[in-house]
């Protein structure tokens, strides 16, 4: 176990599992952001981090374990001294796609999909994201970094 | 888990006279928000309902399936030529709204007052 680096908690991490069913990345979310708040982070990172955090596990949740309630996602939170980071891990493949930034105008004409912005928001609100395919096919994660002392936009 | 969302139908009128429909949303904008969302505004007459306004005030949760019912709900209306503006969006998803290009095809007001002069 890591030196503490916030006032009164013991541990930096801290680990939830999901069942793979919508709805339960509010759990994650509500996590996050408390630990985010522990942290000292600024109320619109605090937001940032809820949105990035939620896309990540219904990723998971939808495209990763594929709605299976058998399988659980597993959301592990580390807090270091100046950032937070988040693991989402699922039992799927992996996402073989690259964020892309969506295109309004292709979504209104009917040339893209309306869907498809998760990957996109997360990246955009978070300092770091990578998505990692499991070996063997299983166990893959997406690892989100949110820095402290990120300055107001 | 996610809260239901509850829908409503208001009529008002612009400061121009022009008659709005408010769709006022409640609870979170989600994959099962579908009929809250385009139901209710697929239940507006197109040929009467010319100016639309989105309520958000009392939306606490937005996630991407849920903008991607908004943007399904601006491309209905952009084919029926109807204009569609927003309100009572937190900072937060005023952001998200702004990242993803929803302010090209709808308006982004901090009040309903804003929201009906700026129609």
């Amino acid at each position: 176990m890591s030196e503490t680096t916030m006032k009164g908690i013991k541990s930096t991490t801290v680990e939830v599992r999901l069942p793979s069913r919508m709805g339960f990345e509010k759990v994650a979310m509500s996590t996050a952001a408390s630990v985010a708040k522990l942290m000292g982070f600024r109320e619109d990172r605090v937001e940032d981090l809820k949105t990035a955090v939620a896309e990540a596990c219904i990723n998971a949740i939808e495209h990763g374990n594929r709605l299976n309630e058998n399988l659980s996602v597993g959301v592990v939170l580390s807090a270091g001294k100046d950032s937070l980071e988040v693991k989402v891990i699922d039992d799927g493949k992996g996402m073989k796609d690259q964020p892309h930034k969506p295109d309004i105008d292709k979504k209104m004409h009917g040339e893209e999909d309306p869907r498809g912005m998760g990957m996109f928001l997360i990246q955009a609100l978070v300092d770091e994201a990578e998505w990692v395919a499991g070996s063997e096919g299983k166990s893959s994660y997406v690892r989100l970094v949110i820095r402290l002392d990120k300055e107001a936009a | 888990m996610q809260s239901e969302t509850k829908s409503r139908v208001e009529q008002l009128t612009s400061p121009a006279g022009h008659p709005v429909s408010v769709l006022r949303f409640e609870g979170d904008i989600a994959s099962t928000s579908k009929d809250a969302v385009l139901g209710s505004y697929q239940a507006l007459p197109k040929a009467t309902a010319k100016l639309i306004l989105l309520d958000f005030t009392k939306v606490d949760y937005i996630n991407s399936s849920g903008i991607a019912l908004v943007i399904q709900l601006l491309i209905e209306a952009s084919n029926s030529a109807q204009k569609v503006a927003a309100f009572g969006l937190s900072a937060h998803f005023t952001k998200v709204f702004t990242m993803v290009g929803i302010t090209k095809y709808a308006g982004l007001f901090p009040t309903q007052a804003e929201a009906l002069a700026g129609l």
